[in-house]
């Protein structure tokens, strides 16, 4: 079995493992190598034909592909070593990483540092609960998206698609380009957690009718799904008998949000968050584990690419340091928690000398209207800020700056809320 | 006649209704802001979209494609036809014009990805 001595591994070879390598490599650190499972760079983005992506970072709006080709070409540019059709199997906590893939059988790498870059993963319908027959014809709304865009293939031609973030939107204007018709998107909430511009370009312009408060509660169907049931829901989110609807479909698509693909965290003995279900890490994108790194989705299920580039890049950066020796210090000064309105506050944990504000981000629990955004060092109010509206289909970034942290050697609470 | 809506500058999603008649705004209420106003009129009068679809390569992957710029709301079906029409000689490369002027809209179509020439249908 083939075993190597590298400096720095990155799991994954998408948006975020691609732009964790470039800054990395730009620091000096030569000895990298991307695995990727799929047979190309690029990751999920090479499936998301939409435009829409890196008006931050490019000033431009491209499509997914564009978007992952100017990083595949960065990398390429570099000659930095890549290895696609690799699966990571484990991640000891002594960072030994142990890979398949059909060309190089089993192979073991003793990197110095480990960038986690895994992404994230639709939840099914096993998670969901859903009702009825285990029939064909329901897929997670990403995993159409790559039959259509990829693959070349048609799931169905009559749809319901099941959740509004935005892949299920974006899939219900796709899915009606190709010839289907799509009979309605079905949200359990009061309002969609999908982008206000792709419910109107995506829905209203095609007259798809979007179903707040409302769920599927029946799947019926043999061999293949011939129909689903959609019923209303209560404030407590719980079906009211009599309000239901039948559609006679052969397609569902699930579009009920993500996880980040943390398998391989856990081997490595890497504490996840219960909020984010990523890692906890601090402002420099470090795990508990020493040389562990953590970035992209597979931290925190973001909104933007961009922001998925942006983070990456600190943490290639802060992997180059580790392996160079001038990693920063480690020394907890402050935890970071949720308040009331806020959920899954990335990072948890600030260390060393903070000298540079520190970017937190986080998701709104729930949707408020001309509300504040209250920071708390030690239960203390120390900055404010006022918007028209918070809701959870957009991440909220606010700074923190050095001078509302106490340096005085003590573990401090930071929190943030959201107040109306 | 009377249209509403939906702004979609911001997450407030203002719903924007208005009295438009020939293509003429007569009155509007409803926005909130500056960039809602200039949305609405815009999308009252003139509305475009830009498209991204497929086009179908034998024995290759789709072909990700894209309008270079928006074209008018109404012409998005006929487009669409052409660009599916449209047959595309491999290798193609990322930013190629692969349908001149399409519909008469003074907008070609470009691909948005590479695909080469010795294309083989194993991965996507």
């Amino acid at each position: 079995m083939m075993e190597r001595q590298l400096d720095l591994l990155i799991v994954g070879g998408g948006p975020a493992g691609l732009a964790a390598a470039i800054p990395a490599h730009d620091a000096g650190c030569r000895d990298i190598l991307i695995l990727e499972r799929e047979q190309h760079l690029g990751g999920i983005l090479r499936q998301c034909i939409h435009s829409g992506f890196g008006l931050h970072i490019f000033k431009e709006e491209l499509t997914g592909p564009e978007y992952a080709q100017r990083y595949v070409q960065m990398t390429l540019e570099r000659n930095i070593p890549y290895q696609c059709d690799t699966m990571v199997l484990d991640i000891a906590p002594d960072r030994t990483v142990t890979a398949t893939s059909p060309v190089h059988g089993v192979q073991v790498f003793r990197p110095k540092a480990v960038v986690l870059a895994m992404g994230c993963r639709e939840r099914p319908r096993g998670a969901l609960g859903t009702p009825g027959t285990r029939c064909s014809g329901i897929y997670c709304a990403g995993t159409a998206q790559r039959l259509v865009n990829l693959e070349g293939f048609m799931p169905g031609k009559r749809i319901v698609i099941l959740g509004s973030g935005d892949i299920g939107l974006i899939m219900a204007r796709r899915m009606t380009f190709e010839g289907a018709k799509v009979l309605a998107v079905v949200e359990l909430m009061p309002y969609s957690s999908g982008l206000k511009r792709n419910i109107v370009q995506c829905l209203d312009d095609y007259g798809i009718p979007l179903l707040l408060s409302h769920t599927v509660t029946d799947i019926r169907g043999r061999e293949r799904l011939e129909g689903v049931t959609v019923s209303k829901v209560g404030p407590d989110r719980k079906p009211i008998p009599g309000t239901e609807i039948q559609y006679d479909c052969d397609t569902l698509l699930l579009s009920c949000g993500l996880i980040p693909e943390n398998e391989l965290s856990k081997t490595a003995g890497v504490t996840l968050d219960r909020a984010t279900a990523g890692p906890v890490v601090d402002q420099h994108l470090c795990t508990n584990v020493s040389g562990v790194f953590a970035c992209g989705n597979v931290l925190h299920v973001h909104d933007l690419v961009d922001n998925v580039s942006e983070e990456a890049e600190e943490a290639g950066k802060q992997a180059a340091a580790y392996v160079a020796g001038t990693a920063s210090d480690v020394r907890l000064v402050a935890e970071v928690e949720d308040g009331e309105g806020v959920r899954g506050l990335v990072p948890r944990r600030i260390t060393g000398t903070v000298t540079a504000p520190v970017k937190l981000m986080f998701r709104p629990a729930n949707v408020y209207k001309d509300a504040q955004l209250e920071t708390l060092v030690d239960g203390e109010v120390v900055a404010t800020r006022k918007a028209r509206i918070f809701t959870p289909g957009e991440m909220v970034t606010a700074l923190l700056l050095p001078k509302f942290l106490p340096q005085d050697g003590k573990c401090h609470k930071v929190s943030m809320r959201i107040v109306q | 006649m009377k249209r509403e809506i939906t702004c979609i500058g911001c997450p407030m999603g203002c719903l924007i209704s208005a009295e438009v008649e020939n293509g003429s705004i007569l009155s509007m209420s409803g926005y909130t802001c500056p960039r809602g106003e200039i949305y609405a009129k815009q999308e009252l009068t003139t509305p475009e979209r830009a498209i991204t679809t497929l086009i179908r390569c034998a024995g290759a992957t789709p072909l990700s494609v894209k309008t270079a710029s928006g074209v008018p709301k109404a012409k998005i079906p006929e487009c669409l036809a052409a660009i599916h029409a449209a047959k595309v000689t491999l290798p193609v490369k990322e930013g190629q014009v692969v349908l001149h002027n399409v519909c008469g809209t003074g907008v070609d179509v470009v691909a948005t990805r590479d695909i080469s020439g010795s294309w083989l249908m194993v991965s996507g």
